[in-house]
């Protein structure tokens, strides 16, 4: 990429945070939106993107809930990027999140960059861009601001609420703040609290972004600038987090980049480093760096039986939610036993719960890909949850 | 005269001869053991398999049916048919399950494919008010014949597997079952055997009877006290 493309891209990301190309709701003054911190947003501001048709009766809506880095172009091409959609193997006409069927509403998430209010949105108080000054969100204000969206939609109860990761902890605390508003949740490779070692993770990620000395406090987009080394080394870091030993080996092994025999420097020698700096780059062309420490923070903190007596069970006591909990064999970011953890509680809540572990060697990352057993499983969910819901099952 | 020479006072009713509208093709012991749930209840089916049984529970008494199942397959299939099952391993799973959570926890024809039979019988009984068990019979005089005379273990059509292949892994007959029944201090409320036909073996014979000519043996179970 050329420095002109690189600074356009920029520009490009830079406008989405205020002026998103998707839709776009905004609160005023009377609208403020009270975080779990204390803080009060207002005004503040939600994009979000919608895909099919709302139906007669507002039952067919199936809010998804982005991951970490994700946004709310799920089934379309990225604005910034010009790729494809995260979630197209999921999202669209005949497929399991079907776009004949149901309204699939998809939110950027607040902290995000991609036109909800986060830390590269101004700052309306003083007409620069939020920075740090943007008070620190969690998880449950993610899913109260999305709640505002839905209510903003004119949506009474949604169909489904479904997400990978990230996603999925909203998916869980959706079905926790709202249960009457949740027909179905599907929280896939997903925890009801962010384990210490992720938190660890997310640390030298953020360290990564602070220690880049344009990062400048924070206060880099001022200064025309963005700690794009840092940031690309957090992505770089996750990114293994995300894949597992046997894809990696599948993918690269130990092979060099165009040689037979090392090279004896530090360039990208291996395959596997060369993809990662590419991971890393791309990131940074769509990501802020502000937003990667609010949004990694926010899972952090998430932690559903804390806020309930240390007892998750009674995060979900009296739920009238179908769920379906997903698990991946190779995740060792979100393991199969977080998901266990969470079906035992609702086990005891006596809730109606699936759970099924998919044996894939794709790690964690393998929510966004094409997995035919996921496809199945979210299809043959979503079809009988239709079916009991009495939503027109397409033949 | 012990408990173990005549079936239990109160025998289950007979189950239907032909299937009902609604549930055409089902298996009789599946019958058996849907005819013994109160309708509406709440219902546990331990290791169930594709939930034909959960299907026709919620189909036929309107009963809140939940699964726990080992295989992918199985839980996908149950899946699909929009039924609520886990995946998971009852030998270590039902500990999970907070006390008096069911109605009805079932064990259909998986009993004998558990590593702690027991153990499972104890934590059904913790877990659901009644547990209902429905197992095949190692009695049954074809079996018996088949060692007796063949010296091999039986293939038959119930127990279609050949030894080394087999998921059962704990036999038992309906006599040492029932033993078991007492040895855990649980009430028998209602037994019944079927024979290879999955007819109801007559009622009015004694236990003997039906470990010679019962194939299975479905037996609906209660905690004393």
């Amino acid at each position: 990429m050329t420095k002109h493309e690189k600074a356009k891209a920029f520009d490009l990301a830079r406008r989405e945070a205020d002026e998103p190309s998707s839709p776009v709701v905004r609160f005023g003054a009377e609208a403020p939106l009270k975080l779990v911190s204390g803080a009060v947003l207002a005004p503040w501001q939600c994009a979000y993107q919608t895909y099919g048709t709302l139906n007669a009766d507002r039952s067919n809506a199936i809010l998804i809930c982005h991951a970490l880095t994700g946004d709310q172009h799920v089934a379309n091409s990225h604005p910034v990027t010009g790729k494809p959609g995260w979630w197209q193997t999921m999202v669209g006409p005949g497929r399991p999140l079907d776009t004949d069927r149901f309204f699939i509403i998809c939110a950027n998430v607040l902290g995000g960059c991609m036109g909800t209010t986060g830390p590269s949105s101004t700052n309306p108080a003083t007409g620069k861009p939020w920075g740090l000054d943007l008070p620190v969100v969690t998880i449950h204000d993610m899913v109260d601001a999305q709640a505002r969206l839905i209510d903003h939609l004119g949506i009474d109860t949604l169909f489904a609420v479904a997400g990978g990761s990230m996603g999925g902890m909203q998916v869980l605390q959706w079905a926790s703040s709202y249960p009457e508003r949740v027909f179905a949740a599907l929280p896939i490779a997903a925890a009801a609290r962010h384990s210490a070692q992720n938190i660890a993770f997310g640390e030298v990620g953020r360290q990564a972004v602070m220690a880049d000395p344009e990062w400048r406090g924070g206060h880099y987009l001022e200064a025309g600038t963005r700690p794009e080394k840092g940031l690309a080394v957090a992505r770089m870091g996750a990114h293994i987090t995300y894949l597992s030993e046997a894809a990696l080996h599948s993918k690269f092994g130990r092979r060099f980049q165009n040689r037979s025999a090392p090279g004896f420097h530090f360039d990208a020698d291996f395959q596997v480093e060369s993809y990662l700096r590419h991971q890393g780059l791309s990131f940074v062309e769509r990501f802020d760096a502000n937003s990667y420490l609010y949004v990694t923070r926010a899972m952090d903190y998430f932690d559903l039986a804390a806020d309930h007596g240390g007892v998750l069970a009674r995060a979900f006591r009296g739920s009238k939610t179908r769920f379906c909990v997903i698990s991946f064999t190779s995740d060792w970011l979100f393991p199969t036993s977080e998901s266990r953890q969470i079906v035992k509680a609702l086990n005891a809540a006596a809730a109606s719960v699936s759970f099924v572990e998919i044996e894939t060697d794709k790690g964690h990352d393998a929510f966004l890909l094409d997995v035919p057993e996921l496809t199945t499983t979210v299809r043959g969910f979503l079809d009988a949850a239709a079916k009991a819901r009495g939503l027109k099952v397409a033949s | 005269m012990t408990s173990l020479d005549r079936p239990a006072a109160d025998i289950a009713t007979a189950a239907p001869a032909k299937p009902s509208n609604g549930t055409h093709g089902a298996r009789v012991d599946l019958l058996t053991v849907a005819g013994m749930i109160a309708p509406g209840a709440r219902v546990l089916d331990v290791g169930c398999g594709d939930g034909a049984l959960l299907r026709l529970l919620a189909e036929t008494r309107g009963a809140d049916a939940r699964g726990i199942e080992i295989s992918r397959e199985g839980v996908a299939a149950s899946m699909a048919k929009g039924l609520a099952v886990i995946q998971g391993d009852a030998d270590t799973d039902l500990a999970d399950y907070p006390d008096d959570a069911f109605d009805y926890v079932v064990l259909s024809q998986t009993l004998q494919a558990m590593r702690r039979p027991r153990w499972v019988i104890e934590q059904m009984l913790r877990i659901g008010r009644r547990g209902i068990v429905s197992f095949p019979n190692f009695g049954h005089w074809r079996i018996r014949a088949h060692l007796l005379l063949r010296g091999q273990m039986p293939v038959t059509e119930n127990l279609p597997d050949s030894w080394y292949d087999t998921p059962n892994i704990h036999f038992c007959t309906i006599r040492d079952f029932v033993e078991l029944v007492h040895e855990l201090d649980a009430e028998m409320e209602k037994a019944v055997a079927l024979d290879r036909y999955g007819r109801p073996v007559r009622v009015d014979v004694p236990w003997w009877f039906w470990n010679l000519f019962g194939e299975q043996g479905v037996f609906l179970l209660h905690r004393r006290g």
